[in-house]
């Protein structure tokens, strides 16, 4: 199923700073992403790749001191979001553009009880008063298939599993009928049972709110279950895109290759094999290609840093690897 | 591998404290001052340009003037000469009692901790019920009834600061106790006294410093208060505390009389509590106990 | 909630008894003999012989230790050596004083300290930060007389805006007058304590998860910094005024003492003066007593601050 039209969202040139020690380092750099209507598109990589600075960098989320947008845009809605002014972003944040995160078990206000904590968001953009706002919060927690709704919009963050917690969490982040959700990690701490379940009701939602997903994750079998579109990251950097299919099928990049190659599978039986060396750290980036210390395919033109390049016959695919969009190019 | 690599426990590089004390720039400020305070106990009688205890009737109640820089009290005492000298004796009270409260109290927690069960029950509930009592009135109590004297007020402050050292000895102590290298020196036949003494409590060495430099802040805001109600070092013995307790009935007319004393005191305080907060935020970040 | 504050109360009959006992032996500390203590030693010998019977001193140490604790628990805290009236009574006289100071001490500083705690956090390590923190830990370096007698001399002998002397008044103008400098004094030691952990507080709670998913929700800084960080910073804001309760207690009865105001810190000194160690004895035991009583409704303010504290433990 192919998403069509106008990009929901359009990054260009991102590129996020953290201070290290009075110095500003690019924790993501030449971020180029669109995200269509209706589509799933997953950013894969490993701790430290900069997904998760990606996502928080499209609501401004950052913390306030020690992170800026260096440059770049972000175009929502004929808007720009990086120009938007703070209190801007606070009418986009869980109104047009929602989040979900990590660690149900922390995520939540202790003091606030579940109901309210959805409720809040329908107050705060919708304008509703309270009352209504926790009508529409009980139908939410039934729509997460919270069993005994009207009982636990009473309850406590601390009287709920963390797979239920989690289910709370997206129903706060739809409460207000996002355009696009941006789910970082959400089924990471879960067990895997509670994560199929979790998956699966946001594939329902996603499909019922005609909203988009961008799904953040290390996990490539996460990936296969629910993604139309997926980007690759490394070192900060996006080093591949492609529709799921064709990146399960035909992996471009050295490192999407290794990914798969590292990720135990079911269907053909190999041996793992484990990518040799370790991500650069933040302010420890090679000049050229980010990913040549470790790739088996490097050659001496590797020391130019690639460009992400468009790739022939599927539209939207590409990869950052001067040696194998030539190989593609020439097939 | 000896039994003393295994069954050691890792003990805090003191490099890190060192560095992470000096970053912080208010410990600076800490340190300056108790040095000021200290060197100014220290040589006393040779900064002192009077004998604190000379009278001098003719000159009696001056204020601040060249030849007594911070003026004379009700028996012409030069002012300045009786500050330097009370600052022996503030800083000796304080800082003995502390040790004392610390060596017991830390020993009471530590045992308490380490045999735990009916034994430690009992002790904590003492120690609890000492909590219970306001420290100021605890302190008066003792000093009331054992009578005012230097011993006596020592004795006194002590016993007020026991019970604190008594519960942050036990915390650790019980975590620790449970920790491989403890199991490991007990099939090892390791004593008791061996084990808490070379092995949990080097461990607690640096929580307990840090909460006896706040302690003996504490201490010597008890000594000068237990002075002021009369029942600290009797007179003709200057102490700060006794000090603004004269000077108090000439508050109308003679400011400098409690003024001076009250900065002494106040200074001396805040030093030993910015750098018992420096020394804290170095050793733990997280060892917030507000 | 009743239930739970009456179960707490019955545990902490162990407590009060220990307390009781301790009260016992700090009072026969005195070395030598407690009648020639107070009486002096030109004392006849049958005033001290009266003296010791009227204490109960000739009697074994066990008899006199039960008849301590029941007389306590019964509510009878003795009789003044020196005015000859029920130690309940003394300090019922003066207790409305105490317990205004304290009041007022609690609500200055609770109402200036928490602001400035929460303004502090949000501006860390900014110069408002170190200038806050330095202020604070200066604030409760000062002993309780010190400050004052420095709010004394700068407010009553040298402005004289107020008066020296805070005794009673009928005048209720001139009674709340007496009240604010000692109320001051108290309440901004208070208010240092409750800046500081108030601030630590925060910052704790600053860094935490679910303030970063009502951020995400869209939620405006003033309503996060109140509904979902300060509501949630208040557990050991709440524990450390509960622990600070003892030295305002200690503060308390200097402030009293300085200001020459009625209370029962002027009634332990008159006690102290005179040697009157019933006096001295039942006063312990009642400050004692509040302290446990605070410790009780310590953990009362938890179960209402943090849901997840239940009340049936």
């Amino acid at each position: 199923m192919t998403a069509s039209g106008n990009p929901l969202l359009q990054i260009r040139n991102l590129q996020t700073e953290f201070r290290v020690s009075d110095a500003w380092h690019a924790a993501i750099q030449g971020i180029d992403l669109d995200v269509m209507r209706n589509e799933t598109l997953a950013i894969v990589g490993e701790s430290g790749s900069g997904k998760s600075v990606t996502a928080l960098s499209i609501l401004r989320l950052l913390p306030m001191s020690g992170a800026r947008i260096a440059r770049g845009r972000i175009l929502f809605q004929d808007r720009d979001l990086v120009g938007l002014s703070e209190r801007e972003m606070s009418g986009i944040r869980g109104d047009s553009i929602a989040m979900i995160f990590q660690e149900p078990m922390t995520s939540l206000n202790p003091t606030m009880r579940v109901g309210d904590q959805i409720a809040e968001a329908i107050v705060i953009h919708r304008g509703k008063s309270w009352g209504d706002a926790r009508k529409e919060a009980l139908r939410l927690l039934d729509e997460v298939k919270i069993p005994a709704a009207a009982k636990r919009m009473e309850d406590y963050p601390h009287e709920f599993s963390g797979g239920m917690r989690q289910r709370v969490m997206i129903a706060i982040a739809l409460a207000c009928r996002p355009k696009l959700l941006l789910a970082d990690e959400p089924t990471t701490a879960l067990d895997v049972t509670v994560q199929a379940q979790v998956l699966a009701l946001l594939n329902e939602l996603k499909t019922a709110h005609d909203m988009s997903v961008v799904f953040i994750t290390h996990n490539l079998g996460v990936v296969a279950q629910i993604a139309d579109r997926v980007a690759v990251m490394y070192a900060g950097e996006i080093v591949e895109t492609a529709s799921v299919g064709d990146l399960f099928a035909n992996p471009v990049h050295p490192y999407t290759e290794a990914l798969l190659r590292a990720m135990p599978r079911v269907d053909v039986s190999a041996e793992l094999e484990p990518i040799p060396g370790s991500v650069p750290s933040i302010s420890g980036r090679p000049e050229g290609c980010n990913f040549a210390p470790r790739c088996q395919m490097r050659e001496p033109r590797c020391s130019r840093h690639p460009q992400l390049s468009a790739l022939p016959g599927s539209p939207g695919r590409c990869a950052r690897c001067l040696v194998r969009v030539d190989q593609e190019q020439a097939a | 591998m000896t039994s003393a690599t295994m069954t050691s426990a890792p003990s805090r590089q003191p490099n890190a404290l060192i560095q992470a004390f000096r970053r912080n720039k208010l410990s600076w400020l800490g340190l300056a001052l108790l040095v000021f305070i200290v060197a100014i106990a220290v040589f006393a009688p040779l900064l002192s340009p009077y004998d604190p205890l000379a009278q001098d009737i003719l000159h009696r109640l001056e204020p601040p003037s060249a030849a007594h820089w911070l003026g004379t009290d009700t028996y012409g005492r030069d002012v300045m000469s009786r500050l330097f000298y009370g600052a022996r004796i503030s800083l000796f009270i304080g800082f003995v009692a502390v040790l004392i409260a610390m060596t017991c109290g830390s020993a009471i927690g530590l045992l308490a901790g380490y045999f735990g069960g009916l034994f430690d029950q009992f002790v904590m509930g003492i120690v609890d019920v000492m909590l219970s009592f306001p420290t100021l009135l605890l302190g008066l109590m003792i000093a009331a009834m054992l009578g005012a004297s230097l011993e006596n007020l020592i004795v006194a402050i002590a016993i007020t600061e026991m019970a604190p050292f008594a519960r942050v000895a036990r915390a650790p102590t019980i975590s620790l106790k449970q920790r491989d290298f403890v199991e490991a020196g007990h099939a090892l036949g390791f004593s008791h006294i061996r084990i808490m003494g070379v092995h949990i409590l080097p461990n607690m060495v640096s929580d307990i410093v840090v909460v006896g430099s706040l302690w003996m802040a504490t201490a010597i805001r008890t000594e000068a208060s237990l002075s002021f109600i009369g029942l600290g070092v009797q007179p003709p013995t200057p102490t700060w505390g006794g000090m603004i307790r004269e000077g108090f009935e000439n508050i109308l007319n003679s400011w400098w009389l409690t003024v001076f004393p009250s900065l002494a005191i106040l200074i001396t305080v805040l030093a030993l509590n910015i750098l018992g907060d420096a020394l804290r935020d170095a050793i733990d970040p997280k060892m917030r106990s507000e | 909630m009743m239930r739970y504050f009456i179960r707490r109360l019955l545990l902490a009959i162990p407590t009060l008894l220990a307390m009781l006992t301790v009260v016992f032996v700090l009072v026969r500390l005195v070395p030598g003999d407690a009648a020639v203590a107070m009486l002096g030693d030109q004392a006849s010998e049958a005033n001290l012989a009266a003296l010791r019977a009227r204490l109960g001193l000739d009697q074994p140490l066990y008899v006199q230790y039960l008849g301590f604790i029941g007389d306590a628990l019964r509510g009878d805290l003795g009789t003044s050596l020196v005015s000859g009236r029920p130690v309940l009574e003394e300090v019922a006289n003066v207790l409305p004083y105490t317990l205004e100071l304290t009041a007022a001490a609690m609500i200055i500083g609770t109402v200036f300290g928490l602001p400035l705690g929460v303004w502090a956090a949000l501006r860390r390590n900014r110069w408002e930060d170190y200038f806050t923190r330095l202020l604070s830990l200066t604030g409760l370096s000062f002993p309780g007389f010190v400050s004052a007698i420095l709010l004394l001399l700068a407010f009553a002998v040298y402005l004289r805006w107020l008066p020296v002397m805070s005794s009673a008044s009928g005048d209720p103008l001139t009674h709340l007058r007496n009240l604010i400098l000692p109320a001051l004094n108290l309440g901004l030691i208070m208010m240092a304590y409750i800046t500081r952990v108030t601030r630590s507080s925060m910052l704790n709670v600053l860094g935490e998860d679910y303030v970063r998913t009502a951020r995400a929700k869209g939620v405006r800084p003033s309503r996060l910094v109140m509904r979902h960080a300060l509501r949630n910073a208040l557990v050991p804001i709440v524990t450390v005024v509960g622990l600070y309760f003892g030295t305002l207690i200690g503060n308390s009865v200097l402030t009293e003492i300085v200001f020459t105001r009625p209370g029962l810190g002027k009634l332990i000194l008159g006690a102290l003066n005179s040697r009157d160690y019933t006096l001295l004895q039942g006063l312990m035991i009642v400050f004692a007593s509040f302290v446990i009583l605070v410790n009780i409704i310590t953990d009362l303010v938890y179960s209402l601050v943090d849901p997840r504290v239940s009340l049936s433990k």
